[in-house]
């Protein structure tokens, strides 16, 4: 045993971990840790707000499906974090957050720089630390990276006060399993549920398979795929589960929910199964419990039984690994086709296809198929929150997981940008784009100076309405046209900040400008570029199917 | 319904606060909550009265198993358990209804653990209809201040925990 620093340790713990990159901003509580960072193998990168840092780790870690890592000083450090904190917590992504806290003799005396960001993030993490004694790092870091990252994933906070950073202990590295009795996620599906569940399957003449993102933290997109052509289902998926079956393959109905397609919509409706797989039955996909599904036997699988029946109650529940129940469940189903069905579904497709008015204008759902088509339905895609996220979701089609980026459950505005940066860092090699408004890019848009700094060729299409497009939607549609403080047009020159930054930019004005304007960005690999498309400014999404409402209610246009 | 839940956590720095947060957020109340180590002193046994039909009950247990520091939930609601609670009464006694008081107190087997000039302070420890029921009787005489553990309660027998 030797004897090193707490922040020494953390750092050789993080290495053990297999962390190459870290994204923080550095203040008094966590110098030590900067100062071990110094010449430590791992790459740090300097985030221009510690909110960004935590998106950067998010973003990382959807784009790559290892767990990302940020850092924030204590007091105003920690509590920047809280938004990225609980991003990743509604969207069960793995993160460890670490935070400096003041020593732990000035804890609780209203020290400088001082917060109670262990109470402070409680109700938003997966679970969290703080460490007392130096000597406890090995197991707290180790514990911390296994709970962010198995079973239902999620965020963890570590809580880091100075003096346990600062001072020398003796050092014994833990590694290998990691053993905490009263956390074990169950990981295989109980044998006589997949039973019953392979019965409702065999039973049922309208079956469709509702995928979220628990499908993409399991890995399980293969399985989804084999057991959907096995029995001639068709798949539609959360917003979460974007990517987890592939959106061009004939069985696919795209989206469901309030912005979802109406032929998913009406599939849902009218399915006498409805095959759960990692998803929760959230009020945005489903309006109104009470007329979700109302035809349907439910089989809902997921890893967090408390998903269970909290919103619809299954017919037949199973816990478990989403690839493991999967794998289980394709060996019990006997292959099958649902001509009729799946008849009925493209009938669907043909009479309420995704669409919208070409009318000359700029219209930003054009964009999006424009940014598809020139990235070949390949690029990861990190969007932000609003319209432009809706109609992100709807127009580019995704055919692998991780591919589509989105802040699904708590609605960050801000996250794009740093989501994208965070990705890029992941996948080097891919082309990243970030589909952002002018709302939430104005949020973060520091963090512009991360991808300059780095050199990351991500591309951030601006879809500029000069709204707040999704507030004023909802004005005009059910507050009367009343719209209050949500006009913007009093912004930057968007393509002025983005030289400001030592980016490029250009600004696309109408629709014949767009493919030479994208093909354009696609050669910029250097560094960032921003293209400020000027889409027309009132456009609306449909379909819509108005909050907690049912599919009778839906909006076409 | 009230459901008794006897919940085995680890014994450690925030847990309380993890629990109780739990409840106020998911818009539960916590009727009572009684919170001690066990045998195991790693270990500490909250035992909780909350309401709840059964599906809050089951929708309870499980974000309540989520927590990593909860390491098993028991509801004791339908099971035979011995149950008690403590309370501590103080009552107002002048020297005239003195003898009536006791008398109360020794059919309900409490004790008279602090008498002032003017007061008595009684001890009971029972079910919790038990020392509600001695509460009623005493309130005539003047309750001035009343402070209860809050129910805790043991499985009969050999049967596991």
């Amino acid at each position: 045993m030797s004897k090193m620093t707490g922040a020494q340790i953390l750092i050789d713990c993080l290495l053990r971990e297999g962390v190459e990159v870290v994204f923080g901003y550095p203040g008094g509580a966590v110098l030590p840790l900067y100062d071990a960072l110094y010449d430590a193998p791992v790459r740090h990168v300097l985030a221009r707000h510690e909110q960004g840092a935590a998106h950067m780790a998010d973003g990382y870690a959807r784009a790559t499906g290892k767990v990302g890592v940020c850092i924030g000083t204590s007091g105003p450090g920690a509590t920047n974090l809280v938004t990225g904190i609980a991003n990743a917590h509604m969207d069960s992504i793995p993160i460890v957050a670490l935070t400096g806290q003041v020593p732990t003799f000035g804890i609780g005396k209203d020290s400088f720089q001082e917060a109670d960001i262990f109470g402070i993030t409680l109700p938003i993490v997966k679970h969290n630390y703080l460490a007392k004694d130096g000597r406890d790092l090995p197991r707290v870091i180790h514990e911390a990276f296994h709970i962010a990252s198995t079973g239902r994933p999620g965020p963890v906070a570590v809580d880091l006060p100075r003096d346990v950073t600062a001072l020398p202990v003796e050092y014994e590295p833990v590694t290998g399993p990691v053993e905490i009795r009263s956390y074990r996620p169950t990981t295989q599906g109980h044998p006589l549920q997949i039973a019953r569940g392979a019965q409702l399957i065999a039973a049922s003449s309208r079956p469709i398979l509702y995928v979220g993102g628990g499908a993409i933290h399991a890995g399980c997109h293969q399985e989804v795929r084999q057991l959907a052509e096995k029995l001639g289902i068709p798949v539609t998926t959360t917003i979460m589960g974007k990517g987890a079956f592939p959106e061009t393959h004939p069985l696919s109905v795209g989206m469901l929910g309030m912005h979802g397609t109406a032929y998913a919509n009406h599939a849902v409706h009218h399915c006498d199964l409805l095959i759960a797989i990692g998803a929760r039955f959230d009020d945005r996909v489903t309006g109104k419990i009470e007329t979700f599904a109302p035809e349907a036997k439910i089989i809902h699988i997921d890893i967090d039984p408390a998903e269970i029946g909290k919103a619809k109650a299954p017919d037949v529940p199973i816990v478990g690994d989403a690839g493991n129940v999967l794998r289980a469940l394709l060996g019990r189903v006997e292959a099958k086709g649902h001509p009729e069905w799946l008849h009925q579904v493209r009938r669907w497709k043909e009479e309420f296809p995704l669409q919208y008015r070409e009318d000359g204008h700029l219209k930003p759902q054009y964009v999006i198929q424009q940014i598809r088509e020139v990235t070949g339905g390949r690029a990861v895609v990190a969007t932000d929150v609003g319209q432009h996220q809706m109609w992100a979701a709807q127009f580019y089609l995704c055919d692998r997981p991780r591919q589509f980026l989105t802040s699904g459950g708590l609605g960050t505005m801000g996250f794009g940008l740093p989501c994208a940066i965070g990705a890029q860092f992941g996948r080097p090699g891919e082309t990243v784009v970030a589909i952002v408004g002018d709302g939430g890019l104005q949020m973060t848009v520091q963090e512009l100076m991360v991808a300059v700094a780095h050199r990351l060729p991500v591309k951030i299409c601006l879809l500029n309405n000069a709204y707040l497009g999704m507030v004023r939607q909802w004005q005009q549609m059910f507050w009367d046209n009343r719209l209050s403080s949500v006009d913007m047009q009093a912004q930057p020159d968007f393509v002025k900040l983005a030289e400001a930054y030592g980016a490029v930019g250009r600004v696309v004005e109408g629709p014949r400008e767009v493919r030479p304007a994208l093909e354009w960005a696609m050669t910029i690999s250097d560094g960032p570029c921003l293209l400020d498309f000027r889409v027309a400014r009132e456009e609306n999404v449909f379909p819509m199917i108005p909050s907690m409402g049912s599919i009778d209610q839906m909006l076409v246009d | 319904m009230k459901h008794t839940l006897s919940v085995l956590v680890e014994n450690r720095f925030g847990v309380l606060a993890r629990v109780a947060g739990l409840f106020a957020r998911r818009g539960y109340n916590i009727e009572t909550l009684a919170v001690a180590p066990t045998e195991d002193a790693t270990i500490s046994r909250m035992t909780i009265v909350v309401a709840g039909d059964d599906a809050d009950l089951e929708q309870i247990t499980k974000q309540l198993n989520k927590l990593v520091d909860v390491i098993k939930i028991n509801d004791y609601t339908d099971v035979a358990v011995v149950e008690r609670e403590l309370a501590l009464i103080k009552i107002t006694a002048e020297p005239g209804v003195r003898g009536e008081i006791m008398q109360i107190a020794d059919v309900f087997r409490a004790s008279v653990v602090d008498v002032g000039e003017r007061s008595f302070v009684l001890e009971v420890t029972g079910k919790v209809d038990k020392i509600d029921a001695l509460t009623r009787l005493l309130e005539p005489y003047g309750i001035r201040e009343v402070v209860r553990t809050g129910k805790i309660v043991l499985t009969r027998g050999l049967q596991p925990a």
